[in-house]
């Protein structure tokens, strides 16, 4: 493995798992939230508040012996769309991912319309995932209400 | 899965086209026994006298029959019970559920649950699309056609979901729009995104007088002084959307006057007896296109 990039040593190296870089520091809870990595009982490190070139101040998450799926990865895309993993086979990056925009959102967010069925009744949410201008946008499948990403609570 | 009725967007131009033309065949035969051996719910979760009325008596003058009830506080959701049970029930007890519920989204809700096809009376501020249905139909049966029109909407057009159906549904047939509303009541911008997105021209103004002079169709709306943040606003520009009789000299010989319904004071009775009046009409309309929707999504039509 490469020692170049001192950056890396802050969080130690894993011999097989996944790396996601990039994470803006303020998401980084979010994050684990959103892949439920609390419930992971794999050895994960993280760093937050790490210097970024890019984003000023960036999170990393490293995970020994996990593989995401894609549809669990494009779930970031929610809230940190600029994040990369990488996929660490022997120490080596095997390959790198970038999260995709999912077309339709499952269960993860709350529509902010207090007047929304889904608000009301016991009901998994379900969202067209809309873009606009780089952010994304859902909207609700039931009251056709579009929440943003300021007003986006994820469950 | 059935199919329901419950966003303006489940249909294709095609299925509106196809549902006025069987509005057509029961106006010119009302009474039919097409729904003859069929039960029809319709659940008002909240009142709406009109609407309910004209759902059934286009299920009782196509030979069905109606059970249901016309305000919550006589069905058992006052005792607690879920949408989803509510609806599993019915289900049960019809072949259609026609529903109106103050709640956005309900209807979607219960299309996904039911056995039955769903009818939207209306889901709080988002859907109504029998009513955009109808309407349409009133401006094909007025026009002759519904391609290259001008359409004039006045008064609400933030919350009026009418004018927002409308709007989309006839975004199909190349029209050019007004928007004429006090400046707290403009168009939200995401329709006006959807109409720039599919290149179709239209004038946001506070100038009815210049619109009507334009208009094939004047779509009137109801402008509510409970939207108004500033009550001073409101009584400074109530006026200048009412339309009084006087207005209707210079227009077009073909211009005439739709109304959703329930009417305040924003057209001025004595325009009722100009011929362009077709608000009443326009509710008659209703009757067929629900006969037409109903027989349509039973698969009998």
């Amino acid at each position: 493995m490469s020692f170049k990039d001192e950056k890396t040593l802050k969080v130690s190296a894993i011999k097989n798992g996944t790396v996601i870089d990039h994470i803006p520091s303020n998401c980084l809870f979010k994050v684990i939230s959103l892949l439920r990595l609390d419930k992971v009982e794999n050895p994960i490190t993280f760093g937050s508040n790490l210097d970024s070139g890019k984003l000023g101040s960036k999170a990393i998450i490293k995970i020994t012996d996990v593989f995401f799926e894609d549809s669990d990865i494009n779930k970031i895309a929610l809230i940190a769309p600029q994040v990369k993993l990488s996929i660490i086979k022997d120490y080596n990056v095997v390959e790198k991912k970038v999260v995709k925009v999912p077309d339709e959102v499952v269960g993860l967010a709350k529509c902010f319309n207090p007047h929304c069925i889904s608000n009301h009744e016991d009901i998994t949410t379900r969202f067209h995932v809309l873009t606009d201008n780089g952010d994304i946008e859902l909207k609700c499948k039931y009251c056709e209400k579009i929440t943003d990403q300021e007003r986006m609570v994820l469950l | 899965m059935s199919r329901s009725l419950v966003s303006i967007t489940d249909f294709s131009k095609e299925e509106y086209l196809n549902i006025i033309e069987i509005a057509k065949e029961f106006e010119l035969q009302p009474v039919q026994d097409v729904l003859k051996g069929k039960v029809i719910a319709t659940l008002f979760f909240e009142p709406s006298t009109r609407t309910r009325l004209s759902f059934e008596s286009a299920v009782y003058r196509s030979g069905g029959n109606v059970i249901g009830f016309s305000d919550s506080s006589t069905s058992s959701s006052t005792k607690g019970e879920t949408l989803n049970d509510t609806i599993l029930t019915v289900s049960n007890y019809c072949d259609l559920i026609v529903m109106r519920h103050p709640i956005e989204g309900a209807a979607k809700f219960a299309s996904e649950i039911a056995s039955v096809p769903i009818i939207n009376a209306g889901d709080g501020s988002n859907q109504h699309p029998s009513q955009t249905l109808l309407d349409m139909y009133s401006i094909l049966k007025t026009q002759g056609t519904l391609d290259n029109l001008a359409i004039v909407f006045v008064g609400d057009m933030k919350y009026g979901r009418t004018v927002h159906s409308l709007v989309m549904a006839m975004s199909h047939f190349l029209p050019r729009f007004f928007f004429v509303s006090p400046v707290e009541l403009k168009l939200p911008d995401e329709y006006k995104l959807y109409l720039d997105n599919h290149n179709i021209p239209y004038i946001e103004t506070t100038d009815f007088g210049m619109a009507i002079r334009e208009a094939d169709i004047v779509y009137m709306t109801r402008v509510q002084r409970e939207r108004f943040s500033d009550p001073i606003e409101y009584e400074k520009t109530k006026n200048a959307y009412i339309l009084k009789y006087s207005m209707l000299s210079g227009t077009k010989s073909n211009m005439k006057i739709m109304h959703p319904l329930p009417r305040v004071n924003e057209i001025s009775r004595c325009v009722d007896k100009s011929d362009k009046a077709y608000y009443f009409e326009q509710t008659k309309n209703g009757v067929f296109v629900r006969q037409a929707i109903i027989s349509n999504l039973l698969g009998l039509k």
